[in-house]
């Protein structure tokens, strides 16, 4: 690892998709996104990558299709509303079986929203935002430093399954600097897959990238069963904070999640028996971690959004077995103070009242 | 006149209509590739219309593209795979209705990659209706009366969209007789050399007939096309051709 | 942990002396975030950010209370003043605020002409400098020689080596 630098999230992000092999790049200018696109402008040439600045988020997502039927490491940057124009290329990655990486910087609200962070993008993100039959794996980085570890993991998943993978960043994640370590370069062999099309004598096998159940035929189902099996038994990944003996535990990804480890702190100082699960891919969503939580009275997401979308996730990897509560605003991080005040409250509640 | 079949296309199985074009569009780019001794490098994008059958009778790498994005799927794989030629193949309702934006933006960037245009003046895989190439008067599934050009525009034309932009190469061909056919093969030809000299866009609108959906024999059919259709669509050299 | 809000005119160098002070925080070894307004907050003129520097983890990068607000003009008081925590640090450039203007009781201000200090050595864009070298010597964030030789690593690194930071330094220090 290199010395520590000053980044913004945006560009830790860019600077470790170069050095994961990412050598094809196509977005169009959004906020909060924009310093990706505006990085790698310059930044890609250095490296003799390909930039393009497209002109919408479906031509380049569709870019991004092609360079990735090539074999190329290849990203393409949005968020919310141009998210949304991404999906159809998301769902044509899924259905040809072509790894690439999506970010999506959230912003808040639905429709065009505002610039300022949010997490309301939870839905779309891990339940296959676009039409059809499929899921991603979504990394959810809390940190400037995660911001670089986990886009240079994402190109790996991505090859590994032949799959997109998506990048749940938010604003506030990409907008602010910290010190950061960037990973090491490493190349990557565009020719190395024996699927990319690449050109061949008329005596060879012909690649053809289209909707690989034509090819497949019945076996599809299996394989896509098998897929997806895959990623939820290898890739479920989180962090857990003082959850075994916990009675209140907070679910939190992103941004959010560093507040409720500050309340987490703040409430042990109390007395108060809180803890933390911190999903870092949304899906597959890390049940595995709530096997933990043995003296777990409630659960309690934090999550910049109203309709409290993780909380389906909570109840389904808790077999409904344990109340779920929401905290959070769509208009702003939540406050360690006021979280450590709900968490009191809960564990109140959950005793019945009982205020020994 | 010797006939020698190319090897990068199949004669055993093809999906398209009696007297369509797409089999002698398909055939042409087939012969150009092997002439020019390229077919062991290019790589073909397709769209999802009656365009895509040829990834069942071409023998070359291809991708199949969402529906009107062929054209930025090849820009895409061009721009990670410099040595390979790269086509994109796709009928008139993806380049001029839904993909009009990527059409009008590869031409402003002269992005470098081959585009092969079908344009047969309607949507020929779902059967037969109305788009922006629909000729005035055209009766089709969803302009039961005739298209109203007040009311939906004329037949559009890409040497007018593109007339400010210095592409690579723009030239629109008929895929029907040998004179037209040999001359499209010529206009196929000379957008891949210019390719190879990475010239930029190297555009080539073909007119294909479309019997099935224009409620026409195949040589009723030919003679729309050509009394018809190139009234609206002439044929032709526009950009980078030689004199006329 | 210190939470501070830098703010002032655009082109005043606030986000410059928020990232000097980040600069200098990493490299004492603690964790240090930096917030800018972004967006449509730009056109209006101000520029501000948020920045905290903290031997332990930091959780959110959005200040509610702060220790210390840096301000370079009267609008920045105008809106941050109200966002310090009792007994914190208000930093005001006396060169362009009323003499006369008032300031909350329970808070501590420190005035140092900054603008006129970096003007009267000859580098007008060196006023956040001297405001930092106010921030060194009316509290014990920094050591005042650590932090200049920061500053010039900082400037060094993106070959922009200024000698005249160090003087407007020492005098935003002197003015204290």
């Amino acid at each position: 690892m290199s010395e520590r630098v000053l980044m913004k999230g945006n560009e830790a992000l860019a600077e470790a998709a170069l050095r994961a092999g990412c050598r094809f790049f196509a977005g169009y200018p959004i906020t909060p996104q924009t310093e990706i696109l505006e990085y790698l402008s310059w930044r890609m040439d250095e490296v003799g990558g390909s930039y393009t600045q497209a002109e919408s988020e479906l031509a380049a997502v569709n870019m991004v299709f092609g360079a990735a039927s090539g074999g190329a490491r290849a990203l393409t940057t949005s968020s919310g509303p141009g998210f949304s124009l991404k999906q159809e290329g998301i769902s044509y990655l899924c259905a040809s079986d072509l790894p690439a990486v999506i970010v999506n910087v959230m912003r808040i609200g639905s429709g065009l929203g505002d610039i300022a962070q949010g997490q309301g993008d939870y839905w779309q993100m891990t339940r296959g935002g676009g039409h059809g039959d499929y899921r991603t794996i979504v990394l959810a980085p809390n940190s400037v430093q995660e911001n670089a570890d986990l886009t240079y993991l994402a190109f790996d998943l991505a090859e590994k399954y032949r799959h997109p993978v998506l990048m749940a960043s938010d604003a506030a994640i990409g907008q602010m600097i910290e010190a950061v370590e960037l990973p090491e370069f490493k190349e990557h062999d565009i020719d190395k897959f024996d699927w990319s099309v690449k050109g061949g004598k008329v005596t060879e096998k012909y690649r053809k990238i289209q909707n690989i159940f034509y090819s497949m035929g019945p076996a599809y189902e299996d394989f896509l069963r098998e897929k997806y099996a895959k990623m939820e038994a290898e890739e479920q990944r989180w962090e857990s904070t003082a959850v075994e003996d916990a009675e209140l535990v907070f679910v939190a990804f992103g941004i959010s999640s560093r507040v409720c480890e500050e309340a987490v702190e703040g409430a042990r100082a109390k007395g108060l028996k809180v803890g933390l699960i911190r999903p870092i891919t949304l899906y597959p969503f890390p049940v595995k971690a709530f096997e933990e939580a043995k003296k777990v009275k409630a659960f309690m997401t934090n999550e910049m959004n109203l309709l409290a979308q993780m909380t389906d996730d909570v109840r389904l990897a808790t077999g409904c077995k344990i109340p779920v509560y929401h905290s959070g605003s769509i208009f702003s991080i939540s406050d360690t103070q006021e979280l450590i005040a709900r968490a009191e409250e809960v564990i109140r509640a959950a005793k019945g009242g009982d205020r020994t | 006149m010797k006939l020698k079949a190319p090897e990068r296309v199949t004669f055993n199985k093809s999906g398209f209509c009696p007297g369509c074009g797409h089999g002698v569009a398909g055939r042409l780019i087939a012969e150009v590739a092997e002439e020019m001794g390229l077919a062991d490098k290019l790589i073909t994008t397709v769209d999802v219309a009656c365009g895509s059958l040829h990834l069942e009778d071409w023998h070359f790498d291809t991708v199949m593209a969402a529906h009107g994005r062929t054209l930025v799927t090849a820009i895409g794989l061009k721009k990670v795979r410099k040595d390979n030629p790269v086509l994109a193949y796709y009928g008139d309702g993806a380049g001029y209705a839904i993909g009009m934006a990527e059409t009008i933006h590869a031409g402003l960037r002269n992005d470098n990659v081959i585009a092969i245009v079908v344009n047969n003046a309607i949507y020929g895989m779902t059967g037969g209706q109305m788009a922006p190439t629909t000729l005035p008067g055209q009766k089709t599934t969803s302009s039961p009366y005739g298209k109203d050009a007040a009311r939906f525009g004329k037949p559009f034309r890409i040497e007018d969209a593109y007339s400010g932009f210095d592409i690579g190469y723009l030239a629109r061909g008929a895929l029907v007789g040998a004179a037209n056919i040999n001359r499209a093969k010529k206009m196929i030809r000379k957008a891949f050399e210019k390719h190879m000299n990475n010239q930029g866009l190297c555009y080539v609108e073909l007119l294909s007939p479309c019997p099935t959906n224009w409620n026409l024999a195949p040589l009723k059919a030919k003679d729309f096309l050509l009394d018809e259709m190139t009234k609206h669509f002439p044929l032709g050299e526009f950009k980078g051709g030689d004199a006329k | 942990m210190t939470e501070m809000i830098c703010a002032g005119f655009g082109g005043q160098g606030v986000l410059t002396a928020g990232m000097l002070l980040i600069h200098a925080g990493m490299k004492q070894g603690k964790n240090v975030i930096f917030y800018p307004s972004y967006g449509s907050e730009m056109r209006g003129g101000t520029a501000n950010c948020a920045i905290k520097i903290s031997e332990k983890k930091i959780a959110s990068p959005v200040i509610r209370q702060a220790d210390i607000v840096f301000t370079m003009n009267a609008p920045a008081i105008d809106k941050f003043e109200s966002m310090l925590k009792p007994g914190g640090l208000l930093l005001v450039n006396s060169s362009l605020v009323d003499a006369n203007r008032t300031y909350r009781e329970d808070i501590r201000v420190v005035k140092a002409p900054v603008t006129d200090i970096a003007n009267d050595l000859g580098n007008p864009r060196g006023a956040n400098i001297a405001m930092i070298g106010v921030l060194a010597a009316a509290t014990d964030l920094f050591d005042p020689e650590f932090l200049i030789a920061r500053i010039n690593d900082y400037f060094e690194a993106k070959g922009k080596k200024a000698p005249a930071n160090e003087t407007c330094f020492r005098k935003g220090m002197e003015a204290v």
